[in-house]
């Protein structure tokens, strides 16, 4: 059993490039297109959000409200983008399109395929962050390195939310069970994590909970870089992060094993 | 270099309780194209991906270009390609960018890819689609591609699962064709049908499967002269079981398959002189085929 266990995880370093490759070139046949659906969610939020409330709240840990939301909507796009490639453009290639099962006929394995497409859909949460942070900065919400320094948060955010989506994927008979992982999962998440308001609003039994998800440790992450603070425990955040990227990845290539190669 | 290119042994293989693949023995040579046969649901698919590695066995083992599968089957299929029973090209990319693609998944540069792309082309007949895209390609198009990106690696081995299913006779001729090529350049094929003619026409040996269990093994020749051997009389009209009745102490054997009744008949006139005057049969002698043999064997036609 370990034995075929070992056969199915990444063969090598490099061979997921290709996965990643294969998807690149379909993204770019439909970039524009890609790029303005992946925006309009985002922007949405952090004006009707930042602008409106943002005059009856005022100043949100020392900073206007729109400024600190402008850090949560980047996490959040993150976690959203990566979740959503991963739910339905990945779910797509290894069911109804069988392009996973003409990848399997080549020499790459299922833990090949899937590190590919982990790593395509952190990209994409790359692309969306950059896009934001680059309206936010434009607009004065962020300074304009800064967003870029934020940028490797922004692709452990994305590679946690792929890992956790692929294991989804993996259980799910179809596509309507992953409305429960959305309103279920992520939009409590949005609200729990700091993300549009500060976690110390939290009742303090919630506080201590909410801590523990992995949007709470972007947004810790990725809030302090955006407004140029100095950013505490940044060590453990990395570190709770990679663990929700890794221990997720191996999980669901062993249930994906069992799902397509019976 | 071993020239057995695939051996199974004893391999078993259940899905929720149901035996798919009963302790299968089977050893294809290098060169060879060998024809795994029988109906839907036989164990023919299910083979054909244990080879692969996508389906582990529960009992047995498997031997492919001197891998155990499915521990090192990765390394194995590095020098096999295949032609899978649905196509699964990229509809949405050209005919050049699927092959692109694929190569990449066997480490293959852009550039070792461009030089072999052309001849490829050329050889699934598609030189003139290279920038078409594949959803625009008709059906026998889209195979004679598969086909194409099935080569891309230079493989030893092409394991194939009912390559033809679903193609127009013209397009399956042409596939036909193209196998018979790939075997003059010393490729060694497997195939899947149900389709008696393709395993004829091309299998230098072939093993007919029903209930995941091997009924037969053979050249298809020697299959044909060994189970049958003498003329077939197909009859159609007629109450086939009164008719089976009376034409049967004339023939070697009868078999009545729905409203057709197959006798098998050393000499046939014998049998037509019985028939000789009742209206409204139509009859039909012919050299016997595998599909006879599978007939005899099981007691049941084979889809077509």
């Amino acid at each position: 059993m370990g034995e075929s266990y070992a056969a199915v995880m990444p063969a090598n370093a490099y061979n997921w490039i290709a996965v990643w490759r294969r998807n690149c070139l379909a993204w770019r046949k439909v970039a524009p297109a890609s790029v303005l659906g992946s925006l309009a969610d985002p922007l949405t939020n952090l004006f009707g959000l930042g602008l409106g409330l943002g005059v009856i709240v005022g100043s949100v840990e020392g900073t206007s409200y729109i400024a600190f939301l402008a850090a949560g909507v980047v996490a959040t796009s993150a976690m959203t983008s990566a979740t959503f490639e991963t739910l339905y453009a990945t779910f797509a290639r290894m069911d109804m399109s069988r392009t996973w099962e003409a990848i399997l006929s080549t020499q790459l394995t299922l833990g090949d395929i899937v590190l590919g497409e982990l790593v395509w859909a952190a990209s994409k949460s790359v692309l969306a962050g950059t896009a934001i942070g680059t309206v936010a900065a434009t607009l004065g919400y962020a300074s304009w390195p800064s967003i870029f320094y934020a940028m490797p948060a922004v692709a452990l955010t994305g590679l946690v939310f792929a890992s956790l989506a692929m294991v989804v994927i993996s259980l799910a008979p179809s596509y309507e069970y992953f409305v429960f992982y959305q309103t279920l999962v992520l939009t409590p998440m949005m609200f729990l994590c700091g993300a549009v308001f500060p976690m110390n609003q939290l009742p303090s039994s919630f506080q201590h909970f909410a801590g523990l998800l992995p949007l709470a440790h972007s947004v810790d992450l990725i809030r302090p870089v955006m407004l140029e603070r100095g950013a505490g425990d940044a060590a453990l955040h990395v570190a709770a992060l990679c663990m929700y990227a890794v221990f997720p990845f191996f999980v669901s290539t062993a249930l994906l094993r069992r799902r397509l190669l019976r | 270099m071993s020239t057995v290119a695939i051996d199974l042994a004893g391999v078993s293989k259940s899905f929720g309780g149901k035996l798919i693949v009963n302790e299968l023995s089977l050893s294809v040579a290098r060169g060879e194209c060998f024809g795994l046969l029988g109906p839907n649901g036989a164990g023919k698919s299910t083979t054909a991906r244990m080879l692969l590695g996508m389906i582990s066995p529960d009992a047995g083992k498997i031997t492919v270009l001197n891998e155990p599968v499915p521990a090192r089957a990765r390394l194995a299929r590095v020098r096999i390609g295949v032609v899978p029973q649905f196509d699964n090209l990229e509809l949405g990319f050209t005919v050049k960018e699927n092959l692109l693609v694929f190569g990449r998944y066997f480490g293959m540069s852009a550039r070792k890819i461009e030089a072999v792309a052309p001849s490829l082309l050329e050889f699934a007949r598609l030189e003139s689609k290279a920038d078409v895209r594949v959803a625009e390609l008709s059906g026998g198009m889209k195979r004679r591609l598969t086909l194409a990106r099935a080569l891309i690696n230079d493989p030893h081995l092409l394991v194939m699962d009912e390559p033809t299913t679903g193609l127009d006779p013209h397009a399956r001729h042409l596939i036909w064709e193209r196998l018979r090529v790939l075997l003059a350049r010393g490729k060694t094929i497997l195939l899947t049908t149900h389709f008696m003619e393709e395993a004829e026409r091309l299998c230098d040996r072939l093993c007919v499967l029903e209930g995941g269990r091997k009924i037969a093994e053979g050249k298809p020749d020697a299959l044909i002269d060994e189970h049958i051997g003498c003329d077939v009389i197909e009859i159609y009209g007629g109450n086939p079981h009164e008719l089976s009745e009376l034409i049967r102490p004339h023939a070697r054997n009868v078999e009545v398959s729905g409203e057709t009744l197959f006798c098998y008949a050393a000499h046939p006139e014998q049998v037509r002189a019985q028939l000789r005057g009742r209206a409204g049969l139509r009859i039909l002698q012919r050299p016997p085929n595998l599909e006879d043999v599978f007939l005899q064997l099981t007691g049941r036609e084979m889809e077509k």
